[in-house]
């Protein structure tokens, strides 16, 4: 594996008799976003959760690199109502931080006036944006996402993509990124996989959106949506960054 | 000091407080009431093999109220059954051994409303050491494990994820309270000690906002009911274990009175949508 994060190699894990997912290999390296898409049930919760070995494949190897710090962000968090929890202790649940870098965690996704609030007052969006700010705290070399955006406003949801392009950027970790918006995925990402219950197909953005096994799952209807795509991708570069704005005047 | 079976009493009774309060926060936490009780009913067990092999009463508790720790968290791990089917199953066939044994072993006399309420007054000097000294050694060990067991109560899975053993840490903590309840069986009997555990938790509960306010207001909340219920109970003459437990209920009511409105409203309250 060597100068991977995190390998998946020939990946499944079977349940009562069924095969959950089976045949996935992936790899992640440093400064890289790999995103999982495919429809509900494709297997890519389960894809993530062996990538961070909560789960042990069935078949197939997976390799973590030895000694990284990991952050996941989960799809689903239910926090128990006998729990007192701050927004600040939900942050140094794993790992102990200065005040000072949790101020900044919660600034950059910005909820950084909650710090002191239940987490139970507070909205899924805002709920949301703790799970990225937590997982951001902790400087991750590999950071997982399993739809970090759900449930978070549209212009939140644009601003939380932005962050994480940002963080990868900064901090220079591996991101593996479930996301249901193909926007995101196509603009955003360096490699795409596409799931469903194995690996359709995969690759770079851009050639994935051409193969007719994607076609097949999300359908033509997004054609229209392909342009914007592309226009995104060659204006990513740009310092303004306004990226949405250039998307629409096209 | 020790000779006055009243400071012995208060040294024992505040020393298991101590340990109660920030492990029934865990208990309340990952909602284990049932828990406490299933190792509470093997105790039985324990005591009539300490009587027949002449045995130290807590090391034989603590030894089979191990083992039933032990076969649950194998039967969860092999069978798909709910939790609480499961410690049913392990409470009342353990209970039953019990019995069982305690009938083939006529020749023991056991006392068995000391067994089930305890008798704080009647505690010697090496309970009181077996109390500080288990104790000790559990709260070191909880707060050892805090991290890994807090963080795994919150979400097993990002616990996991992210690098620590959760599992390992529950595995500890589920012969903490095995060992607690050990400790407890002279002071509060099997009956009660899963109240001891709970009740000032839930109190502390109404009070608190961090989990670690809630561990130490719920042990306070513990040695006080303690102390007064002590006292009480030898003002008016009823009998200790059950008298504690009542003055817990007692704080646990006053905590549902609109205190902590006055108490936080200097605070800026955020209007909750």
């Amino acid at each position: 594996m060597n100068n991977y994060l995190v390998e998946l190699n020939n990946c499944g894990v079977l349940r009562n008799h069924k095969w959950l997912v089976r045949g996935v290999s992936l790899k992640v390296s440093q400064g890289e976003i790999v995103t999982l898409i495919g429809p509900n049930g494709s297997g890519k919760s389960t894809t993530a959760k062996m990538s961070l070995d909560i789960l042990k494949p069935d078949e197939g190897t997976n390799n973590i690199k030895k000694g990284i710090r990991i952050s996941y962000v989960p799809q689903k968090i239910s926090i128990d109502w006998s729990l007192p929890l701050r927004a600040i202790d939900f942050v140094n649940l794993v790992k102990k931080h200065k005040t000072s870098e949790i101020n900044d965690a919660l600034s950059i996704t910005g909820i950084k006036h909650l710090i002191y609030e239940d987490v139970r007052n507070l909205s899924g969006g805002e709920f949301q944006r703790l799970l990225m700010a937590r997982a951001i705290a902790k400087e991750p070399h590999f950071l997982v996402l399993d739809e970090p955006v759900q449930g978070v406003d549209y212009p939140g949801e644009i601003a939380l993509y932005k962050t994480i392009q940002e963080i990868v950027k900064k901090i220079n970790c591996g991101i593996l990124l479930i996301s249901h918006n193909l926007h995101v995925v196509m603009s955003q990402t360096d490699y795409v996989i596409c799931l469903n219950g194995h690996v359709c197909c995969s690759g770079a953005p851009n050639t994935v959106i051409k193969e007719p096994e994607y076609i097949k799952l999300f359908g033509k209807n997004i054609d229209p949506t392909l342009a914007f795509y592309q226009h995104d991708h060659d204006h990513e570069h740009l310092p303004d960054g306004s990226i949405d704005d250039s998307g629409r005047d096209s | 000091m020790f000779d006055d079976f009243i400071v012995r009493a208060f040294a024992a009774g505040i020393g298991l407080a101590l340990v109660t309060g920030p492990l029934g926060c865990f208990i309340v936490w990952r909602r284990l009431s049932y828990f406490g009780d299933t190792i509470a009913h093997s105790a039985l067990l324990g005591v009539t093999i300490a009587y027949a092999m002449n045995f130290n009463l807590i090391i034989a508790v603590f030894v089979v109220s191990c083992l039933l720790a032990i076969s649950l968290l194998f039967l969860q791990r092999r069978t798909s059954l709910p939790d609480d089917a499961l410690l049913g199953l392990l409470a009342h066939s353990v209970l039953a051994i019990g019995l069982v044994l305690l009938g083939i072993l006529s020749f023991i006399r056991i006392d068995l409303m000391g067994l089930l309420f305890g008798d704080i007054l009647s505690v010697n000097f090496t309970d009181v050491l077996f109390v500080w000294i288990g104790g000790g050694v559990v709260l070191t060990t909880l707060i050892l494990i805090w991290r890994p067991l807090f963080a795994g109560t919150v979400n097993l899975e990002l616990a996991k994820a992210e690098g620590l053993n959760p599992d390992l840490a529950t595995t500890i903590f589920t012969l903490l309270i095995a060992s607690v309840i050990a400790i407890s069986i002279k002071i509060v009997g099997i009956l009660l000690i899963t109240g001891l555990l709970i009740i000032p938790a839930a109190a502390s509960r109404n009070l608190s906002s961090t989990p670690i306010q809630m561990a130490i207001i719920s042990s306070i909340i513990g040695v006080c009911s303690v102390v007064i219920g002590l006292q009480t109970s030898m003002i008016w003459n009823t009998s200790t274990g059950p008298t504690i437990l009542v003055i817990t209920l007692g704080v646990f009511i006053l905590t549902l009175l609109p205190l902590k409105k006055l108490l936080i409203s200097k605070k800026k309250i955020r209007i909750v949508r």
